[in-house]
C-alpha cells in the first residue's frame, strides 16, 4: 500500500516536473499570464469586486479633488490619511480574514479602544515603559483571541453573538479602568507618537518653491507592511488558501482534509491579535485614552472590508481591496465633511449608507451567480 | 409500587427540566437567594410620596418591574426575530432613539428651548414615532428578507447610524418636556403606586397573546425559523414573515422609546435605550430560545427580560457603575451561550450517562454483595 502511494506521488512530481518543463519552453510567457489573468477575471468574484472597489476609490479621489481642491493632488494628503487611518486599516485586515473564512468579529472596535485606554493608564498613571505597552497591546489582542476563537471554533457559537458579548466586555472593561479621558504625557512615549519618517521621492513645492519632503508616521509604515504580509500570507500561503476554502464551503474544505477546527481558530486568533496591534497604533496616532476612543470602528472596519470586495458570506475577499476600502471611507468622510455636512452625526449616516449599498450590490452579484 | 413511585417522581422531574421556563426560574431563584444572603433589605417596598404629591411604592422590586417593563416589550419582537430568521436585531436601541427624537420633536413644536411644556399632540407624536420605527423595521426586514444578508451585519447599519439620524431630527439640541400629563407614561397614575410601564408591558403582552391565539403568526414563524425552503413548499410566504416580525420588532422599539423619554422627560440621543440590544438579546437566550431560530417560548423570554432587569438593579445596587455594567453583562452571556451551545451540551450527556451507568454498576455490585 505504502509502496504503491510513494509511486504515485512520485508520478504525481513527475508529471509536475514534466507541465514546468512545457511551460518554460513556450516562447510567449507574458501571453499567456496575460490570458491567465483574463480568464480569472471574468470567472471570480473576488477580482470583479476589487475592479469595483478600486473604480469607486478613484471615483471618489477625483470628487475629492474637485471638491475639496488642490490640497488632495498632493502626495503628503495621501501618506497624511494612511497615517491617520494605520489603525483602521490594520484592524480591517484583521476583519477581511475572519470575514474571507466566514465569520465576523465586531468586537475590535472594543478591544482598540481597551488597549488604548490600557496602554494610556499604564503610561501616564502606572510609570511604565513604551517596550510594556506594546506588550501590553499585544497581550489583550492574544487573550481576546484565544477566547473568542476557541468559543467560535471549537464550541461552534455564533461568531456574532460571542463578539457582541466581547465588544461589551471590551467597551465596560475600558470604562472600569478609568472613565475619564486624558492625554498622554509620557515623554518617551510622545517623542514615538511625534517620529516622522521622511519619504524621498514624495514631496511638494510650498509656495515660495521651497521642496518640502513627504513625511509618513510609523504607524502608516506598519499598517502598509501588515498589509503587504497578510496579502502574501493569504495569496501564496497553505492556511491562506485554507481560509478562502472554509469560507467558500465548510464541508467541502473537511472532505479536502483541512482542519476546520484549527483554521477558524487561527482567523479568529489573527483578527483579535490584529486588532491588538491597530489598537496600539491607533493609541500612537491619537495619544490619548478616552472611553469614547474607537467608537464605531468596529463598523468602520466591516464597512471597509465590505467594500473592499470581502463576501459577508466569506470566501471572497482581498487584502488590498480592503486598504482601498478603508481610503475610499475616509475620503468620502473629508468630503462629506468639506462639503458643508459639518455635523458629527452626517459622518455615521453616510458611512452606513455606503456600507448599506455595497451590501446590496454584493447580494446581487451572488443572486446573479446563483441564477 | 415503590417502583411506580420512582418513575412517576422521575417523570415530573424530567417534564420540569425539558420544559424550556426551568432556566429562567433557576437564574430567578439563584437571584433571589443571592440578594436575600447579601442584603435582606433589598426586596423592601417603602411607600413614599413622589415630586408630583402621589403615594407610590418605591424600592428595588419596584424598580424591576418598571425598568424591566421596556425589556419586555422589547424582547417579545426580538423573540420574533430570532424565532423566524435566526438571527438577532442588534439597531433596536438607536431605533427606539429615533422613535424618542420624533416624539420629543412633535411634542415640543419645531424650536426646542429647555423646559417646555407639551405644543403637541401625544397621539401625533405617538402615531409619527411608530411609523417611522415600524419603516425602520421594514429596512432592515427587506434586507434580511430580500437580499438575504445576515440580520445582524444588516441592522449593524442602523446600530450606528440609528443615533446620527436621531440626533438630526432634533439638530443635536436636549430637549426636556416638563407636562405632567406626559409624565404619566413613564411614572405612576395618579391613585396607583405600581408604575404605569408595568401596564403597557402587560398591554402589549396581551395583545400578543390575543394574536398568537387568533392568528397563525406563531406557527409560521416557528415554521420559517425551522425550515424556510419546506415552510415556502407549505404554501407560507418566508420573506414576509421575516419582514413582519422586524415590523413588529420596530412597534416595539417605538412603545419603549416613548416610555424611556416619558420617563426622564428628555431625550439623550447617545444614552436613550443604550445598550438595550444586548439585554433583549440576553432576554431571549436567557428564555432558552434557541438563537439559530426556530422554536420559541414567549413567556420564558419576557420573564427572562425581568430577571435581566433584576441582575441590572442587583449590580447597581452592589454600587457598580452603570458604564461598567456591560462588562459583567458580557460575561453572563458568554457563560449562557456557552452552556447551551451544542458541543457542550454532547459533552455534558455524555458526562451524565457515565456518571449513570457507573452509579449503576456500583448499585449492582453491592446488591450482589
Amino acid at each position: 500500500m505504502s509502496k504503491k502511494t510513494s509511486l504515485q506521488t512520485e508520478n504525481k512530481e513527475m508529471k509536475a516536473k514534466a507541465s514546468e518543463k512545457t511551460l518554460e519552453k513556450k516562447p510567449n510567457k507574458a501571453a499567456e499570464l496575460w490570458n491567465m489573468f483574463k480568464t480569472k477575471a471574468t470567472a471570480t468574484d473576488t477580482s470583479f469586486l476589487l475592479t469595483i472597489t478600486i473604480v469607486v476609490f478613484f471615483v471618489m479621489y477625483l470628487l475629492a479633488i474637485i471638491f475639496i481642491g488642490k490640497g488632495f493632488t498632493n502626495a503628503q494628503t495621501l501618506l497624511d490619511m494612511i497615517g491617520s487611518n494605520a489603525g483602521l486599516i490594520i484592524v480591517a485586515v484583521g476583519m477581511s480574514v475572519v470575514m474571507i473564512n466566514g465569520g465576523i468579529d465586531i468586537s475590535v472596535g472594543g478591544v482598540v479602544s481597551l488597549v488604548a485606554m490600557a496602554c494610556a493608564d499604564y503610561l501616564d498613571h502606572k510609570g511604565g515603559n513604551i517596550f510594556g505597552a506594546i506588550l501590553i497591546a499585544l497581550g489583550i489582542g492574544l487573550a481576546y483571541g484565544l477566547v473568542q476563537g476557541y468559543l467560535v471554533a471549537y464550541l461552534n457559537i455564533q461568531p456574532f453573538i460571542i463578539s457582541l458579548a466581547g465588544m461589551f466586555f471590551a467597551r465596560g472593561m475600558t470604562t472600569i479602568i478609568s472613565s475619564q479621558s486624558f492625554n498622554v504625557e509620557h515623554a518617551a512615549f510622545v517623542a514615538l507618537k511625534d517620529t516622522r519618517i521622511v519619504v524621498p521621492f514624495l514631496g511638494h513645492y510650498s509656495k515660495n518653491g521651497k521642496f518640502i519632503p513627504g513625511e509618513v508616521e510609523i504607524g502608516a509604515l506598519i499598517a502598509l507592511f501588515v498589509v503587504i504580509l497578510f496579502f502574501y500570507i493569504l495569496k501564496w500561503t497553505s492556511i491562506g488558501r485554507s481560509f478562502y476554502a472554509i469560507g467558500g464551503n465548510q464541508q467541502s474544505a473537511l472532505m479536502l482534509g483541512i482542519n476546520v477546527k484549527r483554521t477558524r481558530f487561527t482567523a479568529h486568533m489573527l483578527c483579535s491579535f490584529l486588532a491588538g496591534v491597530g489598537g496600539f497604533v491607533y493609541f500612537m496616532h491619537y495619544g490619548s485614552g478616552s472611553a469614547l476612543n474607537a467608537s464605531g470602528m468596529e463598523m468602520d472596519a466591516i464597512a471597509s472590508s465590505i467594500i473592499g470586495g470581502t463576501m459577508l458570506t466569506g470566501g471572497v475577499g482581498n487584502i488590498i481591496g480592503t486598504l482601498f476600502g478603508v481610503l475610499s471611507l475616509s475620503t468620502i468622510k473629508k468630503i462629506v465633511n468639506t462639503v458643508g455636512l459639518g455635523d458629527a452625526w452626517w459622518t455615521g449616516i453616510t458611512v452606513a449608507a455606503m456600507l448599506c449599498i455595497f451590501l446590496i450590490v454584493q447580494s446581487v452579484v451572488v443572486g446573479r451567480k446563483k441564477k | 409500587m415503590k417502583s411506580k413511585v420512582l418513575n412517576n417522581s422521575k417523570t415530573f422531574f424530567k417534564k420540569l427540566t425539558s420544559n424550556q421556563i426551568i432556566i429562567p426560574l433557576l437564574a430567578l431563584l439563584f437571584l433571589i437567594v443571592f440578594n436575600l444572603i447579601r442584603d435582606p433589605g433589598f426586596f423592601e417596598i417603602k411607600v413614599v410620596t413622589n415630586t408630583s404629591g402621589h403615594t407610590v411604592w418605591n424600592g428595588n422590586l419596584m424598580s424591576i418591574i418598571d425598568f424591566g417593563s421596556e425589556l419586555a416589550i422589547l424582547t417579545i419582537g426580538m423573540t420574533f426575530v430570532t424565532a423566524a430568521s435566526g438571527g438577532q436585531d442588534i439597531s433596536i436601541g438607536a431605533t427606539a432613539a429615533i422613535a424618542g427624537s420624533i416624539i420629543a420633536r412633535i411634542l415640543t413644536g419645531a424650536d426646542g428651548r429647555a423646559p417646555q411644556g407639551m405644543e403637541g399632540s401625544l397621539i401625533l407624536a405617538f402615531l409619527v414615532a411608530v411609523l417611522a420605527c415600524v419603516l425602520c423595521g421594514a429596512f432592515n426586514g427587506t434586507l434580511v428578507a430580500y437580499f438575504k444578508i445576515p440580520p445582524m451585519v444588516a441592522t449593524l447599519i442602523l446600530f450606528t447610524a440609528g443615533r446620527s439620524i436621531a440626533s438630526w431630527i432634533n439638530e443635536n439640541r436636549n430637549i426636556s418636556i416638563v407636562d405632567d400629563k406626559f409624565m404619566i407614561i413613564g411614572g405612576f397614575i395618579p391613585g396607583i403606586p405600581i408604575p404605569t410601564p408595568f401596564f403597557i408591558a402587560v398591554l402589549c403582552m396581551i395583545i400578543t397573546a390575543l394574536v398568537l391565539k387568533f392568528t397563525t403568526l406563531g406557527l409560521y414563524t416557528q415554521a420559517v425559523g425551522i425550515n424556510e425552503n419546506s415552510s415556502r413548499l407549505n404554501g407560507i410566504n418566508p420573506k414576509f414573515i421575516k419582514l413582519l416580525t422586524f415590523m413588529i420588532l420596530g412597534l416595539g422599539a417605538a412603545v419603549a422609546g416613548l416610555i424611556k423619554v416619558s420617563r426622564t422627560g428628555t431625550c439623550n440621543y447617545a444614552g436613550l435605550c443604550k445598550d438595550i440590544e444586548m439585554d433583549a438579546i440576553l432576554a431571549v437566550a436567557l428564555g432558552g430560545n434557541a438563537l439559530g431560530g426556530g422554536k420559541f417560548n414567549l413567556k420564558a423570554s419576557i420573564l427572562g427580560a425581568y430577571i435581566i432587569q433584576f441582575l441590572t438593579t442587583t449590580l447597581l445596587a452592589m454600587e457598580v457603575p452603570s458604564t461598567a455594567l456591560p462588562a459583567y453583562k458580557a460575561v453572563v452571556v458568554i457563560i449562557l451561550v456557552v452552556f447551551s451551545s451544542p458541543v457542550v451540551r454532547e459533552k455534558m450527556n455524555k458526562l451524565s450517562a457515565y456518571i449513570k451507568v457507573k452509579t449503576a454498576k456500583n448499585v449492582g455490585k453491592e446488591g450482589e454483595n
